[in-house]
């Protein structure tokens, strides 16, 4: 692949001083490589988590017990109205100084590295996005219906597990969308706790080669490129999801 | 750790008795001593205005709505003891609602077969071979495969009969299940409990269409303001009714 492109970008350096480094120096795409892997890594961890935050948070807001509603309420006032760049210093330095250190025979390594605390940060951060909107797909769902359910004998768990979930995330596709998509764009900030994602290897790369406005152009491509390919996936599982004949 | 009562119940006992059954929401007072009892494979309709509170009467035999005082029970299990089996009830009574309630995530097929696959466990064979001799029945063997937002109400209407029928209930109940429909397709529908009735289910309905209830009942109650005001056999409800609210009833709506 890089023997294919490298003559190209190297006369494209050599001719107009545009340095593409990434592309004709195997040193650099390796660093490319790997930055835009660990990115996809972080972003699917990030979103796997966040989901999950959001089904359970929601499931648990519509708990009998009023504390748990409450713990749910609060969770959600605190991620929702504080910068994630904040959360994810305060889950990194934070809490990142008190959890423990393992014995890697020798040496001590802290138990959650830094690519750990981005998804636990980002994906918490998510995951209070979430929430609230599994829950008013939720609260969409005709009481009706889970009626219907009870009464065939479905125990609470099984008409959320079956009916409610099911049908809640129909509705709310679209918005999860947009939060899915806007995480994915949050992830770069693991920049700043030197997670080897896209956005710092890149900078490895500018502050070796100054090349700064070519690397910063890669790296809006790499957004755009990844940002259609999730509205795509979302758009197919959208049209899978549908209902024949259902909410036209 | 509850006594089944079931053992001490035998067929010759009322299959669903109520006793005065009071219900109040809030302040209001919708049920005010309601007893009924009903054998095994009878047929009963409750008749009464909007708001007499017939919907809210059935929903207290299978533990929808909760009663605030009286007894109701079902094969000798009292349906509001705090220790109930909600599921032993719920297999023992089906019920129909007005607006279908199908699963729309779910095919006809799906819809008929997933109560018994999740929760009573079975076999998925042999729910297979049920749901479809059940939607034979209620003619919609072609359906199986189609979406309940596809189909029409007539047809999803009878999908939510062979659904609550999968289940093996002893006793269906029906709540206004023509109301929604359009009046050529109410015809379906009526055909198909009437079928139902004629195998020898236990049957309680609350319907609006009274030349239905009279042909297909061996009892009519009728409600007013939460009490039942008259019953009898059709025959003496609708052409000799006792209660001038009865009368006055029946001359609005026949
Ligand atoms: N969950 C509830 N909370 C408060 N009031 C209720 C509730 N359910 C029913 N009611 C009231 O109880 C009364 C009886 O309602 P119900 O639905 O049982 O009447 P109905 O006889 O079935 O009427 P219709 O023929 O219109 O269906 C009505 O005045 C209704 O407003
Ligand atoms: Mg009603």
């Amino acid at each position: 692949m890089l023997d294919l492109i490298a003559p190209f970008f190297e006369r494209l350096n050599d001719t107009t001083g545009l340095n593409f480094s990434p592309f004709y120096d195997s040193y650099d795409w390796g660093r490319l490589l790997e930055g835009m892997w660990v990115s996809i890594k972080l972003i699917t961890a990030i979103i796997a988590v966040s989901l999950v935050i959001g089904v359970v948070g929601a499931g648990a807001q519509t708990s009998r017990v009023r504390p748990v509603r409450w713990l749910v309420a609060a969770y959600i006032e605190v991620f929702r109205n504080t910068p994630p760049i904040v959360q994810l210093l305060f889950f990194y330095f934070g809490l990142g100084a008190i959890t423990p250190q393992v014995d890697m025979g020798g040496w001590y390594e802290p138990m959650i590295g830094s690519f750990g605390w981005a998804v636990i940060a980002i994906g918490i951060f998510g995951g209070s996005y979430n929430v609230e909107i599994f829950r008013s797909g939720i609260e969409a769902v005709p009481d009706s219906t889970k009626e219907a359910a009870e009464s065939l004998g479905f125990s609470q768990f099984k008409i959320f597990v079956y009916i409610t979930l099911p049908l809640a995330v129909r509705i709310c596709l679209p918005a999860l969308t947009n939060n899915i998509v806007s995480l994915a764009k949050t992830s770069s900030l693991a920049y700043v706790i030197a997670v080897p994602e896209i956005t710092y290897s890149l900078s490895g790369i500018w502050s070796d080669s100054v090349n700064v406005p070519e690397m910063m152009v890669l790296l809006f491509l790499y957004y755009i490129v990844l940002v259609a390919i999730i509205a795509r996936i979302m758009s197919v599982i959208e049209h899978r999801l549908a209902l024949p004949g259902y909410g036209q | 750790m509850i006594m089944s009562p079931t053992e001490t119940w035998s067929p010759a006992q009322p299959i669903v008795s109520l006793h005065g059954v009071h219900k109040s929401f809030g302040t209001f007072e919708v049920l005010k001593g309601i007893d009924i009892d009903v054998m095994k494979g009878e047929v009963v309709c409750i008749i009464g205005p909007s708001g007499s509170g017939k919907s809210t009467l059935i929903r207290t035999i299978n533990g929808l709505t909760p009663v605030s005082k009286g007894s109701v029970k079902v094969e000798g299990i009292e349906v509001h003891d705090a220790g109930l089996d909600k599921l032993a009830l719920r297999r023992k009574v089906g019920i129909v609602f007005q607006q279908y309630n199908l699963f729309p995530h779910r095919t006809v097929l799906q819809n008929v077969m997933m109560a018994p696959l999740l929760v009573l466990k079975e076999n998925r064979k042999e729910v297979e071979a049920r749901a479809r001799a059940l939607l034979e029945k209620v003619k919609l063997r072609d359906k199986e495969e189609a979406y309940p937002a596809e189909l029409s109400g007539g047809q999803q209407q009878r999908v939510a009969i062979a659904r609550s029928l999968c289940m093996r209930p002893d006793v269906m109940l029906f709540d206004e299940v023509t109301a929604a429909l359009d009046p050529e397709t109410v015809k379906e529908v009526l055909v198909t409990i009437k079928d139902l009735a004629g195998d020898g289910m236990t049957c309680m309905l609350v319907t609006h269409e009274m030349g239905f209830a009279r042909e297909i009942s061996d009892r009519v109650y009728f409600t007013d303001a939460g009490r039942i005001v008259e019953s009898g056999p059709p025959s003496q409800i609708f052409d000799k009714p006792q209660d001038p609210r009865t009368r006055e009833f029946l001359s609005k709506v026949l």
